[in-house]
């Protein structure tokens, strides 16, 4: 059975804390005092993946038939699918997704179906690569479908392929995918990493358009999502429930979700799930071979290397149906191995930021990337209250490298040039600049055409972090390039003991420190 | 009487070119520039006048001279020794007076003058070696006249203006530039563009902001700025939108929301001022004009090595802003440039002056103006023995 995850208060005999830093890892000595937060060990994974997703499919939850009873000769069929934001890093062959939709198809072939098509739910993301799409969904399914137009990648921006399907009562619109809301049925399989993920979220973003997405992805939905990673208090996943149920009383969905357990990194990287006092020999080992091996290459070679890296992790849990019912089951899933719990808040929140988020998988962390995962992601994994108290200060470690993917993130790079400069106040931003940019016609074909994430994803970074920069009082990162620490209004510094003498003359001299050890992943649940 | 003077020493300019090249402004250190006591310059002949320069400017074509990186184009249209300075604001027996240093026909006594002059476009005369004077396409590089950098010189009378009693000094010193501003601002014969790029804001650069907002009165002013002193003033001379020098291409993209064509931008900017004259800002120059468009190239170039193809096959307008003299509606440049330095208040631009004995130090600062966040370093002789 799996250790739980728990909170270590710091003393002198505490070795060295592994903080990731980027394409590299630091050892920190935090003050005697500083608390902790370790992840839970990977929970158990299923022994017959195969055999629960068959039962989870004849067995549905909630107000929905066995799959099969649901799929008849002539009907059309739509399966959608998360992309490969999650899980990361990108899981070992099979993926869940593949596994699900190998016995979906099993299933729809028994019963004649022949009309069916795949729908990477990309949402605003970059589409994926034939070698990316072939990973997710295995040979079989990419050479089945893909030379035939029917595996696609949903474009946000082909008006001529989206249908509104309504307005909720709040005036949102409900705006999709045509081929998905036009289908008989529509089968959606995802991958919840996170308690953010899922649900009625899923459609809302992956098959739907830009005016569909800005109802809930705008700074004023995310200041009041407390937090996002907490559903029931998140503003995002009310808008996204709103505008769900309107879409599931116009179509018939069949949704399918997976957990997976947080044995993220393969065994030469072991290091990095183990606490650093229960090191072995050979732990200590590779963390300074693979440490002082990557200090001598250039980081376009690390960064290499690490993407390279495919996660060990394995399906938790299956369960499909009606979309409310699975969610309720997948977030408990979620929450048996993510969940640890936390005592209070501190003056100050560390934290090490890898080298990989949702939208760099194979390509750069850039900076506003680094601003998304610290502020966004990391700040938000808390249910209850906030790590760190308001007006706290929140220290990040990672390189910062002014660095961008000029395929991937074209936007962004005229974000962090042109918007940044003059403000970086999330309401000025998406009020001044936020339509400027999503209807950029370069952008929209970039993201059409090419591989780039849309035109209007770098402002949904910075707003990821709305709650966040409005919660602390000073962000600092440390071993980041000044000039792109300073462009974001954070302030650099060298070491992790200057930022806290720095973090000192925000919150005072002796604060309480809390590091969240992560990844693994965990969601503090702070009283 | 005291001045800055350059002399013909080619070992010397040899060595300015070294050090200029490995220090900005160093070339004053070992070149062929000198403080000397030399004569008053002789009266060339009749409607000339001694004037006392009271401030006289440092201007990058000066900074060229002294770290020994002119172009060779300058030879036959200068005469040496000269003393250096040319954005002047002096005494006179008129009282105190802006000079357009300009050598045209006039001056020079050549009646009748060449088509130009006779059309009031004195910054393009053909005479400027010939003449009563000694070669020199401007007083600063005449060996007959002097120079600003000086207690005392010569002047025609039609070179010089009436500086209203309201004007500073510092301002007056400011006209002269702000005449070359005014005349590349009128340069193209465009109006009210939807898109104006200015690259570059040292004096040339900000104070062309100044005339593009006011002449030009585009939809959008994109300029390029380096350092953080001249963002803020590119941005309250009348900018819209100030980047980075290396992030000047996407900025036009995004502004005229066209698609790139490789490193260039499709649709781009109807008109950009070129105000560094690097090779790299002239690139960029021709990457973010709109095809069939135009770039003036106001600061002075020299030799420089460029890939064309773009202006080739976007068939650019390429233009040279040099100077000033009477613009196409009638108007004298130099007057226009007296509104310009008073309306957008140019004289705040000078940041530093210097007494002459510490000319190395204002060498320095002027060659490195930008980092040091200033933008316009002068000569004050208000002060100066024997003046």
């Amino acid at each position: 059975m799996s250790r739980p995850g728990f909170v270590l208060e710091v003393d002198r005999s505490t070795p060295p804390i592994l903080f990731h830093h980027g394409e590299g890892f630091r050892l920190e000595r935090l003050p005697a005092g500083s608390r902790v937060v370790y992840p839970a060990e990977p929970v158990a994974p299923l022994k017959d993946p195969d055999a629960a997703i068959r039962h989870a499919l004849l067995n549905p939850v909630g107000d929905s038939q066995p799959l099969p009873s649901l799929l008849h000769s002539g009907m059309k069929l739509t399966i959608a699918m998360d992309n490969q934001a999650v899980p990361l890093p990108p899981m070992q062959q099979p993926d869940n997704r593949q596994r699900v939709i190998e016995i979906v198809l099993d299933m729809a072939a028994a019963a004649g179906v022949d009309d069916v098509e795949l729908i990477v739910a990309h949402g605003l993301h970059r589409r994926q690569t034939e070698a990316e799409l072939r990973h997710m969904l295995g040979d079989r399914i990419y050479d089945a479908f893909a030379p035939h137009g029917m595996l696609t990648q949903h474009d946000a921006e082909d008006h001529d392929n989206l249908i509104l399907v309504g307005r909720t009562e709040q005036g949102e619109h409900v705006e999709l995918n045509k081929r998905a809301v036009t289908s008989d049925l529509l089968i959606y399989v995802n991958v919840n990493l996170v308690a953010m993920d899922g649900g009625h979220k899923s459609t809302m973003t992956g098959i739907s358009s830009y005016r569909s997405l800005k109802h809930h992805h705008n700074v004023t939905g995310m200041q009041h999502s407390r937090s996002f990673m907490d559903p029931p208090n998140s503003e995002l996943h009310n808008s996204t429930w709103r505008m769900g149920r309107l879409l599931a009383d116009a179509v018939k969905i069949f949704q399918i979700e997976t957990t997976v357990n947080t044995d993220t990194f393969p065994s030469q990287f072991a290091f990095l799930q183990k606490r650093e006092w229960e090191w072995s020999a050979r732990d200590r080992a590779s963390y300074f071979g693979v440490s002082k091996s990557l200090e001598r290459v250039p980081p376009r070679i690390a960064r290499s290397i690490f993407h390279g890296i495919k996660s060990p992790q394995k399906m938790t849990s299956v369960q499909a149906g009606e979309v409310e019912a699975v969610h309720k089951i997948t977030l408990e899933n979620v929450h048996r191995q993510h969940l640890v719990p936390v005592q209070g808040q501190a003056d100050v929140l560390t934290m090490g930021l890898p080298y990989v988020g949702p939208y760099n998988v194979n390509s750069v962390l850039n900076p506003l990337l680094v601003m998304c995962l610290g502020l966004g992601y990391f700040f938000n994994l808390y249910r209850g209250k906030p790590l760190v108290r308001q007006g706290g200060v929140v220290i990040l470690s990672h390189p910062t490298r002014w660095e961008f993917h000029p395929v991937h993130h074209p936007s962004y790079i005229d974000f962090f040039e042109q918007v940044l400069t003059e403000t970086t106040d999330p309401l000025e931003i998406e009020k001044k600049f936020e339509d400027d940019f999503a209807t950029d016609p370069w952008y929209i074909h970039l993201y059409r055409n090419s591989y780039a994430y849309h035109g209007v994803h770098a402002f949904y970074m910075w707003y990821w972090g709305a709650h966040a920069l409005q919660h602390v009082g000073q962000v600092i990162i440390v071993g980041g390039e000044p000039r792109a620490v300073r462009r974001m209004g954070f302030k650099p510094a060298s070491t992790l003991r200057d930022a806290l003498e720095m973090a000192e003359d925000v919150v005072g001299r002796n604060p309480s420190i809390t590091h969240i050890h992560n990844p693994p992943i965990f969601l503090a649940d702070v009283t | 009487m005291r001045a800055l003077q350059f002399r013909r020493n080619l070992p010397k300019y040899a060595a300015a070119m070294v050090a200029g090249g490995v220090v900005p402004g160093l070339g004053a250190r070992v070149g062929p520039l000198r403080l000397a006591d030399v004569d008053e310059p002789d009266l060339p002949g009749p409607g000339w006048r001694r004037i006392r320069p009271r401030l006289a400017g440092i201007c990058g074509s000066d900074l060229s001279t002294i770290d020994g990186k002119s172009s060779r184009y300058f030879e036959p249209i200068v005469s040496f020794p000269f003393v250096p300075g040319h954005e002047i604001v002096a005494d006179s027996d008129l009282g105190r007076v802006v000079v357009e240093p300009v050598l045209s026909c006039l001056p020079r006594g050549i009646d009748p003058p060449c088509s130009f002059c006779a059309a009031g476009l004195t910054g393009s005369c053909q005479n400027i070696a010939l003449g009563e004077l000694e070669s020199g396409l401007q007083i600063g590089y005449c060996a007959d006249t002097g120079g600003g950098w000086s207690t005392a010189m010569v002047a025609h009378e039609s070179q010089l203006h009436a500086v209203p009693d309201a004007m500073s000094d510092e301002a007056a010193v400011m006209v002269e530039p702000a005449a070359c501003a005014v005349h590349a601002a009128r340069r193209p014969a465009v109006d009210q563009p939807e898109t104006v790029v200015v690259l570059g804001a040292g004096t040339v650069g900000l104070c062309t902001i100044a005339a593009v907002r006011r002449h030009l009165r585009p939809g959008t002013l994109i300029a390029s700025a380096k350092h953080p002193d001249q963002r803020k003033l590119a941005v309250e001379l009348g900018a819209d939108v100030v980047v980075e020098p290396g992030e000047v291409r996407r900025a036009v993209r995004r502004m005229s929301r066209s698609p790139m064509v490789g490193d260039s931008v499709g649709e781009g900017a109807e008109v950009v001022f070129d105000c560094v004259g690097s090779a790299g800002s002239i690139d960029d120059a021709i990457a973010v004009v709109r095809p069939r468009e135009h770039v003036v190239l106001v600061g002075m170039p020299g030799r420089v090595a460029l890939d064309l193809t773009g202006l080739w096959h976007k068939e650019v307008r390429l233009a040279g802003a040099y100077a000033y003299g009477q613009e196409s509606t009638g108007e004298r440049t130099f007057d226009l440039a007296f509104d310009l330095v008073r309306d957008a208040d140019l004289g705040r631009l000078v940041s530093a002056t210097y007494t002459l004995d510490r000319y190395r130090d204002a060498i320095d600062h002027a060659a490195n103006a930008g980092a040091r966040g200033a933008v316009k370093v002068v000569f004050d002789l208000r002060g100066e023995r024997n003046r």
